[in-house]
């Protein structure tokens, strides 16, 4: 079986040098990062602490949701200003799940209810909290969930031809919809303190740096495989067809194809990638709120892809880490400066570098610079 | 449910050469009490080559977009080949059904090279699923190859469309019409913007085409009418004002009236 599935993931990567060195790097880094931190002692210069660690796999939380928005603005050109709806739900999902686990080990020590229920003074579990103290379930829900609602939105605004900027000013209020009915207490997810206190996944304490070590490498293989993903659905026939609605829409719904078809695919397949990503990321950062629901959140996202270089797919992935590296280093560091920053940042790559940071590595040449340090 | 529109009843590749392939007829359409088309009627054999010439407004563009699924007219039918209605069909069905259309100014996928450009156009399944697994066969490429040497851009096929001339983007549009094998091709404003060399060409390609498809041309260029017209309509304030060979329609009283100025 390994056999036969090498070949393909070689042929994916093998007109794919970029996202080959990316990748190669990334698995050195989640390598080294799990190696430092359980053989070097904490004193030791080289050691890397768990809070890195779990920094690191938020970023590549992050990097998959980046890639996720990728697919659909860069390839299809749909800016969407609400692609952290799909993020938040899977979030939530698993979220759910967390909360489950906690049992009577709460405040309250309900086995029941989670606390904030018994704070509303519930008195039963509402429906939609069944089935969450699977994983198995949830993780069923955090792709269905997020696709339903891409699906859904999609089917309607693709159908009426909604385009350009209108498309994107309904999905920021599809976002901000969300985010106003999950601040409500009375949705029975927590409100505005969202949900949080999570206590361990599978039976595994979530404070255990070993729980930490496996998020980060479950999250490493998460984007390696929604890279893959979508790097073959980008190479096929299908992705040029995209790249072509978002060149030449009416052509290519003169040349006899759904335009709309196309764009609900990849818009419920970019929707699912979003909400694994939220799934990954709220056991490594311990807490889900409305918050991430806000229109600000999805256009932080935009700009990690903007940053990075849109149309590329790896573009985005180092967009997102470059952005949230920095952000992680201003927000303590100068913690006024950090959004002037971000904004600098965007008008400056929208101005001068309308391919991103990827623009300028297309630029230098990498093969003679590492053949000439070689020499 | 998006299959059910098509509801191709008739097997149109039975229909021959010099039988009746589109038939317009009564088509009314105005926009805000501007009367684009007055019940205009018009009639497209198979393998036949019809020039359209009209002054801005006569209707030319409009009529095309009535073809194509683009503009819903208010009354009227259009029947391609011998009963297939093409009214309430949407623009991929009527494509898929065999019509083709350039537009004026060229569209073609500039980020995709040539190759590419006719691999989309070419017909085939188009629904998502089959596109996501397809694989060009050797037939396939064979077409391409072909239909590159008839529009002459065999020696640029890899090269990205956004960086053709003018002219060769022209031409490119074309051959994307030809790989849907279309029966009817619409050709809105070929020649503008083209050297007389590139016109000549042009011509060519489009002659050589009308031996196995049918092909409307609209053109304002008169010369290039001149030099491959067999029979020309004109339309005037939404209806067709003479029809007729360019001798006769040069000749014809009305026409000179109110088209040529005169």
């Amino acid at each position: 079986m390994m056999e036969k599935r090498t070949p393909i993931l070689l042929k994916l990567f093998q007109d794919d040098t970029a996202g080959k060195y990316l990748f190669s790097l990334l698995l050195a880094l989640v390598i080294y990062a799990v190696f430092a931190n359980l053989v070097f002692s904490a004193e030791s210069i080289l050691h890397v602490s768990t809070l890195s660690i779990t920094l690191f796999g938020k970023y590549l939380a992050f990097a998959l949701l980046a890639l996720s928005l990728d697919l659909v603005w860069g390839y299809l050109g749909i800016l969407s200003l609400g692609h952290g709806a799909f993020f938040s739900l899977g979030a939530y999902a698993m979220g759910m799940y967390l909360m489950r686990q906690i049992g009577d080990r709460g405040v309250y020590g309900n086995a029941e209810l989670p606390d904030f229920m018994v704070f509303m003074d519930l008195k039963e579990l509402p429906w939609f909290w069944y089935g969450f103290d699977s994983m198995f379930f949830t993780l069923f829900i955090v792709a269905l969930v997020p696709s339903i609602l891409a699906f859904v939105f999609g089917w309607l605004a693709f159908r009426s031809r909604v385009t350009g900027v209108y498309l994107s000013i309904i999905t920021q209020a599809m976002t901000y919809a969300l985010m106003l009915a999950f601040y409500r207490n009375d949705m029975g997810l927590g409100g505005n303190n969202g949900l949080t206190d999570f206590k361990d996944i599978l039976g595994f304490s979530l404070q255990d740096d070993g729980t930490r070590l496996v998020l980060l490498i479950l999250s490493f293989l998460a984007l390696l495989s929604g890279y893959l993903v979508s790097r073959f659905i980008v190479n096929s026939k299908l992705g040029r067809i995209c790249i072509a609605i978002r060149d030449t829409e009416l052509r290519t719904r003169f040349l006899g194809y759904r335009v709309e078809e196309y764009k609900l695919f990849i818009f419920v397949v970019a929707a699912i990638l979003a909400g694994i990503a939220g799934a990954l990321y709220v056991p490594q950062v311990g807490i889900i709120n409305p918050d991430r629901f806000s229109p600000l959140f999805s256009i932080e996202i935009v700009i990690w892809v903007a940053i990075g270089g849109r149309g590329t797919l790896y573009g985005a992935i180092i967009g997102a880490f470059v952005v949230n590296f920095a952000s992680t280093y201003f927000t303590s560091a100068l913690p006024e400066v950090w959004l002037y920053a971000l904004g600098a940042l965007f008008v400056v790559s929208t101005l001068y570098l309308p391919k991103g940071i990827v623009g300028i590595l297309e630029k230098t040449d990498f093969t003679n610079l590492v053949k000439g340090a070689v020499k | 449910m998006i299959e059910g529109k098509t509801r191709i009843e008739e097997n149109l590749d039975d229909i021959k050469k010099g039988e009746r392939l589109l038939y317009l007829s009564g088509i009314d359409l105005s926009f805000d009490g501007f009367k684009a088309l007055n019940s205009l009627s018009l009639t497209i054999d198979y393998g036949e080559l019809r020039c359209i010439i009209g002054a801005n407004g006569a209707g030319k563009s409009t009529m095309m977009d009535v073809i194509t699924g683009k503009t819903q007219p208010d009354s009227g039918s259009v029947i391609f080949g011998k009963e297939t209605s093409l009214l309430e069909m949407d623009e991929p069905s009527i494509a898929n059904l065999g019509i083709g259309r350039k537009f004026q100014k060229p569209t073609v996928f500039e980020g995709h090279s040539v190759f590419e450009n006719l691999e989309l156009s070419m017909k085939a399944e188009k629904g998502f699923l089959t596109t996501l697994f397809a694989k060009l066969n050797g037939e396939e490429k064979d077409r391409i190859a072909k239909t590159m040497e008839l529009i002459g851009l065999s020696e640029n096929m890899n090269m990205p469309a956004g960086i053709l001339s003018h002219g060769q983007k022209q031409w490119l549009e074309i051959g994307m019409l030809i790989m849907q094998s279309p029966k009817l091709l619409l050709v809105d404003e070929p020649v503008a913007g083209m050297t007389p060399g590139e016109v000549e060409k042009t011509g060519e390609i489009l002659t050589e085409l009308a031996h196995d498809h049918s092909v409307v041309v609209v053109e304002h260029d008169m010369e290039f009418i001149r030099s491959i017209a067999k029979k020309v309509t004109v339309l005037h304030e939404g209806s067709v004002l003479a029809e007729g060979s360019m001798q006769s329609i040069q000749e014809n009283e009305d026409v000179r009236k109110v088209y040529l100025g005169e």
